[in-house]
C-alpha cells in the first residue's frame, strides 16, 4: 500500500462513535465492495440451501405420488399436501428468517457479513433494535429481489418471442437506482439503511501484540546480542523524529522483515549522522525505538507532542 | 480492507504468558502489562458472547463484564494520553468497540421482542399510525368506487382488470346460478391447506411490496391500494347486477375483514414512511425516516401474522361454511377482534421493553 492511499482512504470511511462514557471510538464504514460481496455470499447460501431443500421435497413428493399410482382422478393425498405447505412456509421463513435471526444475534451480521468482516450498527451510536433490523430487511426485497426476479421472468418471456415492451427498461432502471443508491450518499447507506436508521461498519479484529520494550535491545539495560554493545542516543539524535515515524518503526519491528529493517537502519543512520554498520540492524532499531518512545512519552506527560518529523 | 479474518477462526486461545512487569523499560508498557489480564478476560467473555448463548458464560463473568468494559474504556483514554504503542492502542480501540456492541447491543432476542410485540407493542404501533390509516382507508374506499364506476361505464374495463381465463364463470353476462356457484363451498377439506399456504405467500408478498414502496414518498403504495380495491369494486358491480351483493359480501367477509385490514395497515405503513420523508417536521430527514421506518416495521410484522390468519380463514371456513349469516358471523367476529385489539388493548409499558412508540 502506498503512502497516499493509506492516508486518504481510511479518512473517507472513518467515523467517530461517542460512547455513553464520553469516549470517542473510531469506526470504519464497510466498503461497498465488501457489502456487495457479503450479499452475494448470503444469496448463494440461501439459494443453494433452498434448492437442496426443494430437491429433497421433490423426491419425497414423487414417492408419495407413486403411492397413489398417478391417478388423476384422485385428489392430492394428505401427505403430499403437507409437503407443499412445509415447502411454502420454509421458503418464507428462510427468506426472511435468515437475515433477521442472524442480524439480531450478538454478532449483528449474517454469515456473509461475518466472512467479509462487517456488521450492522445503529447509526449515530444508539442501540440496535429489532424493529430496525426488520425494517432494513423488508426493504431489501424491493431494492434487489423483486426487480431481479421480474427481470428474469421478462427475459424468459421475451426469449419465447413475447413482446414485453418498455417494462424491461423500467425494471432495469429500478434495479440500478437502488443498487447505485449507496454511491450517492456519504455513509454508503442503501434505502433499507435509511429507513431503518442503521449503517454497516467494519468489525475490528486485532490481537494484542507483544510488548516491545521487554525484548531485545529495547529494554532499559538492553545490549546488542551480536556485539554486546549498548546503543545510546543523545538528545540531538532523538529530537529528529516524531510519533508518526515512531509508529512506522514499531510496525516494521513487529513485521521484522530483514530487507525493510536494513533500509530503515541506513536511513536513520544517515539522518542522525552515524556511520551505518551491517549485521546488527535489529538491535540498533530496537534500541532506537525504545529510547525514542521513552523520550516522546515523557514529553507527552508534560503536554508536548510531536506529531511527525516536520513538526 | 483487512484480510486476516479466517486466521481468527483457528488457533484461538494459545496466549503466551505476559512478561514480567518490572522488565518493561517504559512506563506506558508497565501500565499495559498491569491491566492486560483484565483485557484478555474481557476479550474471552466477548468471544463467548458473540458465539451465542449467554448460558455458557458463568454468572461471575457476566456480572464482571460491564466493569471490565469500563476498565478497558478508561484504559483506552489513559493510553491515548500516555502511550505511543500503536498496536496496544489499536487493540484497545477494537476491544472497547466490540464490548460496546455487546453492552449496548440489542437487549432482547427475537423471542422476548416478539412477546412484547404481541402484548402491546403491535397495537401501540398501529395506533401511532392512525392518520396514515385514515388516509389509506379513504384511498381504499375511493379505489372501490372507482372500480365500480369504471366497469359500470364500460364493461371492457372488467376484462382489463380481470384478464379472463378459460372456464372463468365470473364474467359480465354470467347468470345468477353461475355466480352463486362460485360462492359455493367445497365438499371436503382436501387440498385446502396447500391452497392456504399459497394464498399466504402471495398476500404477504403484496403487503410487503405495499410497505416497501412507501419509500418513494408513499405514492406507489397508494396506487397499489387503488388497484387492489378497484378489483373489488368491479367484482361488487358484477354481483350487484344479479342482486348478489349480500352473498358476495358474506363470502368475502370471512377472510376479507382480516386480509383487507392487513392490506390497509401495510399501505398505511408505507405511506407513513413516505409522508415522514416528505414532511419530516423538526427532525433531520434521515432521523425522521429512520423513526418512521421502525414504527412501520412493527406494523408489518403484524401484517404478516394477519396474512397467515387470513389465508387460513380463506382456505378453510370460507370454503366449508355455508350460508350468508354463518359467514358474516365469522367475518364480523374477526373484525371486532382486530378493532378491539388495536384500539382498546392498551397494556401499560413494562420496563423499557417498549419497542414501537419509543423510536
Amino acid at each position: 500500500m502506498n503512502k497516499a492511499a493509506a492516508a486518504i482512504k481510511p479518512d473517507k470511511r472513518a467515523r467517530t462513535l461517542i460512547t455513553p462514557e464520553g469516549l470517542a471510538l473510531p469506526l470504519t464504514l464497510a466498503s461497498r465492495g465488501a457489502r456487495a460481496g457479503a450479499l452475494i455470499i448470503d444469496m448463494v447460501i440461501i439459494v443453494i440451501g433452498l434448492i437442496a431443500f426443494q430437491w429433497v421435497m421433490q423426491a419425497l413428493f414423487e414417492g408419495v405420488m407413486e403411492g397413489i399410482g398417478f391417478d388423476p382422478q384422485q385428489r392430492l393425498p394428505g401427505s403430499a399436501e403437507f409437503l407443499v405447505i412445509i415447502s411454502v412456509l420454509i421458503g418464507f421463513a428462510a427468506w426472511y428468517g435468515y437475515f433477521l435471526v442472524q442480524e439480531l444475534g450478538p454478532r449483528g451480521a449474517t454469515l456473509g457479513k461475518r466472512l467479509v468482516g462487517i456488521r450492522i450498527a445503529a447509526r449515530g451510536g444508539g442501540r440496535l433494535t429489532p424493529e430496525a433490523v426488520i425494517a432494513r430487511n423488508l426493504l431489501r426485497d424491493i431494492e434487489v429481489f423483486y426487480p431481479l426476479i421480474a427481470l428474469l421472468i421478462l427475459i424468459g418471456l421475451s426469449s419465447q418471442g413475447e413482446d414485453v415492451g418498455a417494462l424491461g427498461f423500467v425494471l432495469t432502471g429500478w434495479l440500478l437506482l437502488f443498487l447505485l443508491f449507496p454511491f450517492f450518499n456519504r455513509d454508503c447507506l442503501r434505502a433499507g439503511d435509511i429507513v431503518a436508521g442503521t449503517w454497516v461498519v467494519e468489525r475490528p479484529r486485532t490481537r494484542l501484540a507483544a510488548v516491545l520494550s521487554t525484548q531485545g535491545a529495547a529494554t532499559a539495560e538492553g545490549a546488542s546480542e551480536v556485539t554486546g554493545v549498548r546503543y545510546d542516543f543523545g538528545e540531538a539524535e532523538l529530537s529528529i523524529y516524531g510519533e508518526r515515524e515512531l509508529q512506522t518503526l514499531e510496525r516494521l519491528l513487529r513485521d521484522s522483515q530483514p530487507d525493510a529493517l536494513k533500509a530503515v537502519h541506513a536511513t536513520i543512520c544517515r539522518k542522525i549522522g552515524w556511520d551505518p554498520g551491517a549485521g546488527d540492524e535489529r538491535a540498533f532499531l530496537e534500541a532506537f525505538y525504545g529510547q525514542l518512545r521513552s523520550r516522546l512519552e515523557a514529553d507527552m506527560r508534560f503536554g508536548k507532542r510531536k506529531a511527525d518529523k516536520f513538526s | 480492507m483487512k484480510a486476516p479474518v479466517i486466521s481468527s477462526w483457528f488457533g484461538r486461545g494459545q496466549v503466551a504468558a505476559p512478561p514480567d512487569i518490572k522488565s518493561a523499560a517504559l512506563r506506558s508498557d508497565r501500565f499495559r502489562l498491569e491491566r492486560e489480564g483484565d483485557w484478555r478476560r474481557l476479550e474471552d467473555i466477548l468471544a463467548r458472547m458473540e458465539r451465542g448463548g449467554l448460558r455458557r458464560i458463568a454468572d461471575a463473568d457476566l456480572i464482571a463484564m460491564p466493569a471490565l468494559y469500563r476498565t478497558a474504556a478508561s484504559s483506552l483514554s489513559v493510553a491515548r494520553e500516555t502511550s505511543l504503542d500503536a498496536a496496544t492502542l489499536g487493540y484497545l480501540e477494537a476491544l472497547v468497540q466490540r464490548a460496546w456492541f455487546q453492552v449496548y447491543g440489542p437487549r432482547q432476542g427475537f423471542i422476548r421482542w416478539f412477546r412484547s410485540f404481541i402484548f402491546g407493542g403491535w397495537s401501540r404501533a398501529v395506533r401511532s399510525l392512525w392518520l396514515d390509516i385514515c388516509i389509506a382507508l379513504f384511498v381504499m374506499v375511493a379505489g372501490t368506487v372507482v372500480g365500480w364506476l369504471l366497469v359500470a361505464r364500460d364493461e371492457a374495463w372488467y376484462y382489463r382488470l380481470f384478464p379472463a381465463g378459460v372456464g372463468e364463470a365470473r364474467v359480465p353476462g354470467a347468470s345468477r346460478e353461475q355466480l352463486l356457484a362460485t360462492l359455493a363451498t367445497e365438499n371436503s377439506a382436501d387440498g385446502l391447506s396447500a391452497f392456504a399456504a399459497q394464498l399466504f405467500g402471495n398476500n404477504s408478498a403484496v403487503c410487503i411490496l405495499a410497505f416497501a414502496l412507501g419509500f418513494a414518498f408513499g405514492i406507489p403504495s397508494l396506487l397499489l391500494l387503488v388497484h387492489n380495491m378497484a378489483l373489488l369494486g368491479a367484482l361488487l358491480w358484477l354481483f350487484a347486477g344479479q342482486g348478489l351483493v349480500v352473498e358476495l359480501a358474506a363470502w368475502l367477509s370471512v377472510h376479507g375483514t382480516t386480509e383487507l385490514f392487513g392490506i390497509l395497515l401495510s399501505g398505511a405503513a408505507g405511506l407513513h414512511i413516505g409522508r415522514t420523508m416528505a414532511f419530516p417536521g423538526k427532525l433531520p430527514v434521515l432521523d425522521a425516516a429512520a423513526a418512521a421506518g421502525r414504527r412501520s416495521a412493527v406494523v408489518m410484522v403484524g401484517v404478516v401474522i394477519m396474512m397467515i390468519i387470513a389465508a387460513l380463514l380463506e382456505a378453510f371456513p370460507r370454503q366449508l361454511v355455508e350460508g350468508t349469516s354463518g359467514r358474516f358471523v365469522i367475518g364480523g367476529t374477526m373484525l371486532a377482534f382486530w378493532l378491539t385489539y388495536f384500539i382498546l388493548y392498551r397494556p401499560r409499558i413494562a420496563g423499557d421493553a417498549a419497542g414501537a412508540g419509543a423510536a
